[in-house]
């Protein structure tokens, strides 16, 4: 179902989210699949058990046979069995910097992906369509990486301490005053890793007699965090407005479960953009609603930082709203800008109370300077101030890349989920031995792929998850748009059931309302 | 040249029944076990089908030879 949404004024922009539903007949093949593996997988667990065939996973020692089994629930009967038969798309060693091509080291397998080989041999220009490199920065040549290589030979490479004790160095005072202008807030503080910022300052914040309210498909390290903390953890469906407002509801009417005392704090956890459906978090109406039951907003822009925005700066300025409305405002650099780490930006009371209470800044080493001079350069250069327009160039560039790129796959007749914004583009692949096929089809065809199944999301949507990035060149996703079209053909992978009338590349206004013909 | 494109066509529906039922996954005496398997039920299904739906044909059809032919006298007796 398309969504074109025009909230009362809310959304200065049309809002075009899909989800198109599984088709029947793939759900039903998918789940036929998958029982024919299962079987297979009990028939090599009892040749295992028996000893009729060589057991190379982990198991148990002889001694332990007895005790509590280890290795007997689905995830490990899955890995076993499904994981290993297709494991060969991922781990894959690179040997070159992640920009729009990569080389990759070649290897074979002769005991079907128990173990690898190196055959030697490097393929080299492999178009790399998986590696978060949005707006291009992960280079070996040019002005950040002379700056990184010119501050590593002033400042070395480690920092040796925390950030409390005696790791603050110059630049990360720089690093945090150009985030905070980056962004439109009063203060910002920077951490060497980016899951450890979600994991471990949102234990700072909230605590036991807290709510806090989270996306379903939240990533990882948000849930980490908000387990780690403490509080009561709810949890709305995903992206879905109505879904948060009767939570909210809910927790102002009736408060904590038994004392029906008011909650102390309630803390709405969303994500910028999320990275294996696409979307992009509906954000006037979460802070129209937040400012009406008086919470609290974290908003991880990971992926959407330098990615959204007539000028880069996250999906706030995306929907043209004001920054200070946003509580707490989380990001990474490890996406757009090239480099590694992540920073919270908010008010000045919020951070420095967290530069005292956060175990990222008590405990974690402080970032590495050359990394720190990365973030530097590259923001500056996204910003403008560093007197070119490559910048900008680059944000432009991507935002055209994302539309063509997404336009050409649904007309070809792949099922998209997202936002037709979003530069993450997951392509619907549903059987198991698709997922397998597809990464190994395409790498045939020297395009570097990454491909998700079970566990990262459910089991039959597996999907092949596309980055763009503004150093792709509109004949690379030619190219790549080329053998996904005959990938597609041969794994018939045209599952959409909606033909996409062809755009006449004519800007997408108000008027337009229906794009599809059934 | 048609029947170039018929094998392709062929080996294509081979393709998408190995993705499908994942036997494109499985080790060479997995994959002989699995199509051992299904070609011995679907052999035993046509011959199942040969024998019994061969009979009830064969019957239904003398059974409704047998009412229309009588139906036939009866109509050329009343006609008369």
């Amino acid at each position: 179902i398309n969504h074109v949404v025009h909230n009362g004024g809310l959304y200065k922009r049309p809002f075009n989210e899909a989800f198109e539903e599984t088709p029947m007949l793939v759900a039903v093949l998918t789940y036929v699949g998958y029982g024919v593996l299962t079987l297979f997988g009990y028939l090599r667990d009892f040749m295992r058990q028996w000893k009729i065939e060589k057991c190379q996973n982990a198991t148990e020692r002889e001694e332990q046979k007895d005790f509590v089994p280890l290795y007997q629930d689905f995830e490990n009967f899955y890995n076993r069995n499904l994981y290993m038969r297709i494991r060969d798309s991922w781990n894959r060693p690179i040997c070159s910097v992640p920009g729009a091509k990569v080389d990759m080291m070649e290897r074979v397998s002769h005991d079907y992906n128990w173990t690898f080989t190196y055959t030697g041999r490097v393929l080299k220009g492999i178009i790399n369509m998986g590696s978060y490199n949005y707006l291009g920065f992960a280079q070996k040549e040019g002005t950040c990486q002379e700056a990184a290589a010119k501050v590593l030979s002033q400042y070395g490479a480690g920092v040796c301490s925390t950030r409390q004790e005696i790791g603050n160095l110059d630049k990360h005072e720089e690093l945090e005053k150009l985030v905070a202008r980056f962004l439109g807030v009063e203060s910002a503080m920077a951490y060497g890793m980016g899951f450890a910022t979600n994991s471990m300052n949102i234990p700072a914040l909230v605590g036991k007699g807290c709510l806090i309210l989270s996306d379903e498909l939240n990533h990882a390290s948000l849930v980490l965090g908000a387990r780690l903390s403490g509080a009561t953890i709810r949890i709305f469906k995903h992206n879905n407005m109505q879904s948060l407002e009767k939570l909210l509801k809910d927790a102002i009417v009736h408060g904590q479960p038994r004392t029906r005392r008011p909650w102390k704090k309630i803390l709405i956890l969303v994500e910028g953009i999320y990275s294996m459906e696409g979307s992009i978090v509906r954000l006037p109406e979460v802070i129209a609603l937040k400012k009406k039951y008086k919470s609290y907003l974290y908003l991880d822009e990971a992926h959407s930082i330098g990615a959204l925005g007539p000028s880069g700066r996250g999906v706030v300025e995306y929907f043209g709203l004001n920054p200070e409305d946003v509580d707490v405002m989380m990001g990474t650099f490890t996406k757009s800008f090239g480099a590694a780490g992540g920073y919270i930006g908010g008010k000045k009371e919020l951070i420095d109370y967290l530069r005292t209470y956060s175990h990222s800044a008590v405990y974690a080493t402080s970032m590495s300077p050359p990394v720190v001079e990365q973030i530097i350069t590259s923001m500056k250069c996204i910003m403008g101030e560093d007197g070119t327009t490559v910048g900008k160039a680059r944000v432009q560039q991507l935002a055209e890349n994302t539309r063509y790129f997404r336009r050409r796959l649904k007309e070809m007749g792949f099922i998209i989920y997202g936002n037709e914004d979003s530069p993450v583009v997951p392509l619907m692949l549903y059987m198991p031995a698709k997922i397998g096929a597809f990464g190994r089809e395409m790498l045939k065809r020297n395009i570097g792929v990454v491909v998700v199944g079970f566990p990262a999301t459910p089991i039959i949507e597996s999907r092949a998850r596309f980055c763009l990035s503004a150093a792709h060149t509109k004949e690379m996703l030619d190219t790549a748009l080329k053998e996904i079209n005959e990938v597609g053909d041969l794994l018939q992978l045209k599952y959409s059931r909606h033909r996409l009338v062809p755009l006449l590349d004519r800007p997408f206004d108000e008027t337009t309302y229906e794009e599809t013909e059934d | 040249m048609d029947v170039k494109s018929m094998k392709y066509y062929v080996y294509w529906l081979y393709c998408q029944f190995e993705l499908i039922t994942c036997s494109y996954l499985m080790e060479p005496w997995e994959k002989l076990l699995f199509y051992t398997f299904n070609i011995t039920v679907l052999v035993m299904l046509l011959y199942t089908a040969y024998i019994f739906v061969h009979v009830h044909v064969s019957t239904a059809f003398h059974f409704f030879l047998h009412l229309f032919g009588n139906q036939h006298e009866n109509a050329v007796s009343i006609v008369k």
